[in-house]
């Protein structure tokens, strides 16, 4: 004889659970924290360097780099400046879970800090499952990738708030057409806000840093 | 593929229960996934079966019922379903909506032999 029992959770509570305690954590000291997610090489590390290398004098922050191997972007990132820098090796995993950011969070001396960037591990499709506790997720896009992108990772850019469109020096020498990008993005997500960027000349990142003062408060 | 570490979530949750229930075989664990999820279910299957060998769950098929995105739309109030990831309300063309069902990743029950 068989017998059913209901269960009924989720079954991701484990990471929900601990990402609600991160998330109030984060509140409760008024840190602002955004998880950047992205296909490998659209660039968020140089938006990191960039944004360090601008405001660090302005605003503290801090950061959690995730890498699948490697500690190279952690430390491209105290190159440029930034005093609480903590890497993540997930040793394979193909996203960061609340766990993991939680282990990394504690390290950090947060007192006084008020932007927290996650950097997630290059991918569009895993870390989408996995609330870190973030305020919001910030989608990257380079224009060296297909205009699609949106189209064939919904749940990604249904769920971030912000896109940043890089690599705008860039275009006219691959078919990624801007117009049809922002379309494709804002058909997913009619919310999005969206930047477009060139880490490289510096192209549109003032509105990117006045986006970041005025969420912590400036301005 | 983090599809492996959800199966193993699932395996854990349903072990858990098996431990706290007494119950010693699994012949069906219901699942509710939906589209917008992240999650491949045949990815989710394969990563499954790849792990559950030698475990109390070797015989235990996954049943799935597949959750389709739908949306409350703020603009005019209306519900609607999402098709082919077009998130626009299809009465007023509002893009400020709500998603109502499509991010379930569920364990909703075992079924003991």
């Amino acid at each position: 004889m068989s017998k059913k029992i209901e269960i009924e959770k989720k079954v991701l509570s484990e990471n929900d659970r601990i990402a609600a305690e991160i998330r109030k954590e984060l509140k409760k000291r008024r840190i602002v924290s955004l998880n950047l997610v992205s296909s490998p090489g659209s660039g968020k590390t140089s938006l990191l360097e960039k944004t360090l290398a601008a405001l660090k004098n302005e605003i503290r922050m801090a950061l959690i780099a995730g890498d699948v191997q490697t500690e190279n972007d952690a430390n491209r990132l105290i190159n440029a400046g930034g005093e609480a820098v903590r890497p993540i090796v997930t040793g394979g995993a193909c996203h960061l879970d609340a766990r993991m950011a939680e282990k990394a969070i504690a390290s950090i001396n947060l007192e006084g800090i008020e932007l927290l960037f996650i950097e997630n591990v290059g991918n569009l499709v895993c870390p989408s499952s996995y609330d870190l506790g973030e305020d919001m997720k910030v989608a990257l896009i380079s224009t060296t990738e297909g205009d699609d992108k949106p189209l064939k990772y919904p749940a990604m850019f249904r769920r971030a708030s912000v896109i940043v469109i890089n690599k705008i020096d860039l275009l006219g020498l691959s078919d990624f057409d801007m117009a049809k990008v922002k379309k494709n993005a804002l058909q997913i997500n009619g919310g999005l806000k969206i930047f477009e960027i060139s880490c490289r000349t510096g192209d549109g990142l003032n509105e990117w840093y006045n986006w970041l003062r005025s969420l912590t408060g400036r301005q | 593929m983090h599809e492996l570490r959800i199966a193993e979530s699932i395996v854990q949750s349903v072990l858990e229960e098996m431990a706290r229930q007494n119950l010693h075989s699994i012949k069906t664990i219901g699942l509710r996934i939906g589209a917008l999820s992240g999650v491949n279910i045949d990815s989710l299957r394969f990563g499954f079966e790849s792990i559950v060998p030698e475990t109390a769950l070797a015989h235990a098929r996954l049943q799935v019922e597949e959750v389709a995105v739908q949306g409350e739309c703020r603009h005019c109030g209306k519900n609607f379903e999402v098709n082919e990831f077009i998130f626009v309300c299809p009465h007023c063309f509002s893009t400020d909506m709500a998603i109502k069902t499509g991010q379930e990743l569920d364990l909703v029950y075992i079924e003991a032999e």
